[in-house]
């Protein structure tokens, strides 16, 4: 018997963190739950979208050792697997696609299918194999794609959704701009400000 | 590690691959972004049978857009307290009217008007109050509403027009001219601004097709 009750400790968490990620789906796919968030475009867009990729990487995370191992031999350097969560994550910003999956719920299960499965878990398995120049170019990529897309929202001269007000909208085009700068600033602030003695301890 | 890239190259190609075609179906081909591009390029691809609702005009003669089966058609979706789109509507529809007024053409190919409420407190009397704003004579061009008011959802499906309620007791909704076929198919959707000539060629051609 090895361990003790730190390694205890770490056993429950890391059982945690996937059950989270399983109840994080359990929860957001609750009739109400669904209803609430998807009543709003905004909170569809920047709260239950991004809530489902979450889920899938926190399931994805404690996966087995050699589940990892597997999909990293197909994945050098979170290429594939970063490839695959950006062309599945710019279908969900379409307007299309919002107002299908509130229209037919076989759309609507795709949702909750893709986001986690397509989206989350491949950033979770992908994003620590990106090199920082990789990291630079996706971020300098994604950015800039949602404050164009925010700021198509908010200038489109017709109603993109027909679920949705255009008054929504512009709210939720005001959000992804938002998020965009506001992520910009936090991934500069990461890129430029020193890294503290602590950080650089635990890194190593 | 060569072969862990060569693995990726292969993963990274089938997903592009993958995700490209889906992309594009979903798009029609990066055409269709919004539901309203979708719904105009669908119905021009392959027009909607629609059902045989019964309608009843501001005047409360019943009738059916089948009855227009071989004319040139136009129908539009408003109602009455709108105060965003479908004034702009009205004026085309108007235009349109005038239009043909002007063009004094044979009876069998003068353009008809049907504008459709989906306001259950759109009563023929308010109908025939909007109507007379217009200058709608109440037979080239109608304001009309479902008669039974069970009709009205699946009249709406089948025009793939989607009607939200709004924070100020109204509503918001996709608006377009839809121009019917000589089948009585909905056959093609066009802008709520396209100039007059346009909407009746589109109907013309539409009425004479088969």
């Amino acid at each position: 018997m090895s361990g003790g009750p730190g390694a205890a400790a770490a056993g429950t968490r890391a059982r945690a963190v996937p059950l989270t990620g399983a109840l994080l789906i359990a929860v957001l796919g609750l009739p109400a739950m669904r209803d609430a968030l998807e009543r709003v475009m905004v909170v569809h867009m920047l709260v239950q979208i991004p809530l489902l990729a979450l889920a899938g990487a926190l399931v994805a995370v404690a996966l087995p050792r050699t589940w990892k191992s597997r999909i990293a031999a197909w994945n050098a350097h979170g290429v594939s697997g970063m490839l695959l969560a950006l062309l599945a994550s710019s279908w969900w910003m379409v307007p299309r696609a919002l107002d299908l999956a509130l229209a037919f719920p076989l759309m609507e299960l795709t949702k909750f299918v893709s986001l986690p499965l397509l989206v989350g878990a491949p950033v979770a398995l992908s994003w620590p194999r990106v090199g920082g120049i990789g990291r630079s170019f996706i971020v300098a990529n994604v950015l800039p794609m949602w404050a164009v897309v925010g700021w198509l929202y908010i200038a489109a001269p017709v109603r993109v959704c027909n679920f949705y007000l255009v008054g929504q909208q512009v709210a939720a085009g005001a959000g992804l701009l938002g998020a965009s700068v506001a992520l910009a600033i936090g991934a500069g602030a990461l890129a430029f400000l020193p890294v503290s003695p602590r950080m650089a301890v635990s890194a190593d | 590690m060569r072969e862990a890239w060569l693995r990726t190259a292969v993963a990274s190609l089938v997903v592009c691959a993958a995700g490209g075609a889906l992309l594009w179906r979903g798009t029609d081909g990066f055409r269709a972004l919004t539901s309203e591009q979708a719904r105009r390029r669908a119905i021009a691809r392959a027009p909607r049978v629609l059902p045989p609702v019964a309608l009843e005009d501001q005047d409360g003669r019943p009738f059916t857009l089948g009855a227009y089966r071989g004319r040139p058609l136009v129908v539009d979706f408003v109602y009455t307290q709108c105060q965003s789109i479908c004034p702009l509507l009205s004026e085309e529809f108007r235009r349109l009217d005038r239009a043909e007024q002007r063009s004094g053409g044979r009876t069998a190919e003068r353009l008809q008007l049907v504008s459709i409420t989906f306001d259950p407190r759109d009563t023929p009397g308010r109908l025939r109050e909007y109507a007379s704003h217009y200058r709608a004579d109440g037979r080239a061009w109608r304001f009309a509403r479902v008669r039974d008011t069970r009709d009205l959802a699946p009249l709406l499906q089948a025009f793939g027009i989607v009607v939200i309620p709004d924070a100020g007791g109204g509503f918001q909704h996709n608006a377009a001219v839809h121009v019917l076929d000589a089948e009585g198919r909905l056959a093609r959707v066009l802008d709520p601004d396209a100039p007059p000539e346009a909407v009746a060629r589109a109907a013309a051609a539409s009425s004479s097709s088969n």
